[in-house]
């Protein structure tokens, strides 16, 4: 396994917000979590990336643990990319500079050695002529696509995604689920919390039905979304597709 | 975008009626107030004597070339007092965001620092340090009330603008920090390249009120001994028994603080206007 999560707990406070939970990520493939606003899904990703210290419980990438608070969380999360919903490019530097950035100062690669690299994916996703914009000069499909090729460029060998198109105009939603399906079929290992539930449907591996900061069923796509074991899973899905 | 071409719109002429009334309003009342005053004040019993006495013209002319030479100290002492306000502010500010148990003697230095000398008056510190650490007998030039006077003025101040580079620091939201860590940059990288640029800029306007405030309080120099120009002016006083020359000083600093008060204000309306 690629990714795997062991009986996570966290709490704010004394609300708890990840109630024990297991999720295990394979190799190359595309884990979906859906489940109603506050179910936990972007908290679960953050804990993944270590922006939130986990109470209780294990993650282990590629073998080893790295939820452990005794450990340094820098050198991991270089490993684990992560994309938000909000973009959070950096506003005082150019698509470029967001870029480059991070490999600057943690490879110390100089600028010339980061541009051939840095261009392909510019221009693989669409974006070559927007390398020297400032982010408030970019549509939003745009900016979520300079923050997709940020963590790129960071060669992570996971990446996480937290509702990136819930933030966009609905005609730029399919130009940013394209360059997720581009990264599928690079092999990239994904995990995505969403709202897409045709993308869910047409292109993940698996889907988790968060729940109260609990995974209440998984399976595939088949499984959850035409024949949901459980009640509340058939009464989400009812709110976000509904009536069939 | 046809009909606007034709003339102004229904709105546009009515706006403009507004507005030119309101223009008139304020012409006609502003002309009966300095009116009033031109004609009332004369009639006060002490006009005569104020006049002779802050306002005669020979000595503004005697004056002037001394006073506006003294004013160069003033900005002498103003220009070289800034670059260090700015970094001993800014070290002040980060040293109180450190949260390292390791160097909690420096995050506590930077609380009691601001705590101090936002505390105390100005003209105090100045008094205490202007006149205290000559007074320890040092060499030549550490004796020098000019040298000791300014640093009071860096102290005090890099109290200001530190608290103002921390509002600034505190105003950048959370997810531009954690879009940086989770890239996996060093905390210290991410405040020098993605915070302190963004705080920085935020916070120039006040800090531009706050370098004015300083260009007026290098006058408080003149009380531990440098002639700069209040004390220069004060030199007058007592040789020509008029306070004119404190008028010409006081018209020379408005010539220097009022455009930069107003270029200040322009761009805190600019930085605004941007944000929302
Ligand atoms: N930093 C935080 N402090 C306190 N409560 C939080 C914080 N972040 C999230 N929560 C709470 O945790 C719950 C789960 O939130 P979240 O993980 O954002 O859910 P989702 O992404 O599924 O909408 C919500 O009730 C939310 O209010
Ligand atoms: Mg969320």
């Amino acid at each position: 396994m690629k990714l795997q999560v062991k009986n996570v707990h966290k709490s704010f406070g004394h609300t708890k917000v990840l109630n024990g939970i297991s999720l295990d990520v394979a190799e190359g493939e595309m884990t979906c979590l859906i489940g109603a606003s506050g179910s936990g899904k972007s908290t679960l990703l953050r804990c993944i990336n270590l922006l939130e210290p986990v109470d209780d419980g294990e993650i282990w990438l590629d073998g080893a643990e790295i939820a452990d608070p005794a450990l340094d969380p820098q050198p991991i999360r270089q490993r684990i990319g992560i994309v938000f919903q909000s973009f959070n490019l950096f506003p005082h530097m150019t698509a470029e500079e967001n870029v480059m950035l991070a490999p600057r100062r943690i490879f110390k690669t100089s600028r010339d050695a980061l541009r051939p690299t840095v261009e392909e994916l510019f221009d693989r996703f669409g974006l070559k002529d927007r390398m020297h914009h400032y982010p408030d000069q970019l549509s939003g499909g745009q900016q979520q696509r300079v923050a997709i090729v940020r963590a790129l460029a960071m060669k992570p060998e996971i990446m996480l995604f937290d509702e990136i198109t819930s933030a966009l105009d609905p005609e730029l939603v399919n130009e940013v689920l394209q360059v997720l399906k581009s990264l599928k079929q690079d092999g990239m290992t994904m995990v995505l919390a969403t709202h897409e539930m045709a993308f869910a449907r047409d292109v993940a591996d698996k889907v988790c039905f968060l729940d109260k900061g609990s995974i209440l069923e998984q399976g595939t796509p088949a499984d959850i979304f035409s024949n949901p074991r459980q009640e509340r899973t058939r009464d989400f899905l009812a709110r976000v597709l509904g009536p069939r | 975008m046809s009909d606007s071409n034709k003339g102004p719109t229904r709105r546009q002429a009515h706006e403009r009626k507004l507005k030119r009334r309101s223009m008139i309003l304020a012409a006609i009342s502003t002309s009966v107030v300095v009116a009033a005053l031109v004609i009332l004040i004369p009639l006060t019993p002490g006009w005569e004597r104020v006049k002779q006495s802050f306002f005669n013209w020979d000595i503004v002319v005697r004056t002037f070339p001394k006073l506006l030479n003294a004013f160069l100290l003033d900005v002498a002492i103003f220009a070289w007092s800034v670059p260090l306000i700015a970094a001993l502010g800014l070290a002040i500010a980060l040293a109180r965001d450190v949260r390292d148990p390791v160097f909690y003697p420096l995050r506590l230095f930077g609380i009691l620092y601001t705590d101090i000398f936002r505390g105390v008056p100005v003209v105090l510190v100045v008094y205490l340090i202007g006149f205290g650490i000559p007074g320890l007998g040092l060499q030549r030039p550490f004796n020098s009330p000019y040298l000791w006077g300014t640093v009071a003025l860096v102290l005090t101040y890099a109290a200001y603008v530190a608290e103002i580079f921390r509002s600034g620091i505190e105003s950048i939201h959370a997810s531009q920090r954690n879009a940086a860590l989770s890239l996996g940059m060093s905390p210290s990288d991410t405040m020098r390249f993605v915070i302190l640029p963004q705080a920085i800029r935020r916070v120039v306007p006040a800090q531009m009120n706050i370098l004015i405030a300083l260009q007026k309080d290098v006058a408080l120099l003149s009380f531990i001994g440098p002639v700069e120009i209040f004390r220069q002016a004060g030199v007058f006083k007592s040789l020509l028994a008029s306070f004119t020359p404190y008028v010409v000083a006081a018209a020379i600093f408005l010539v220097v603080t009022i455009p930069a008060t107003r270029l200040a204000d322009h761009m805190l309306a600019k930085q605004n206007r941007a944000r929302s």
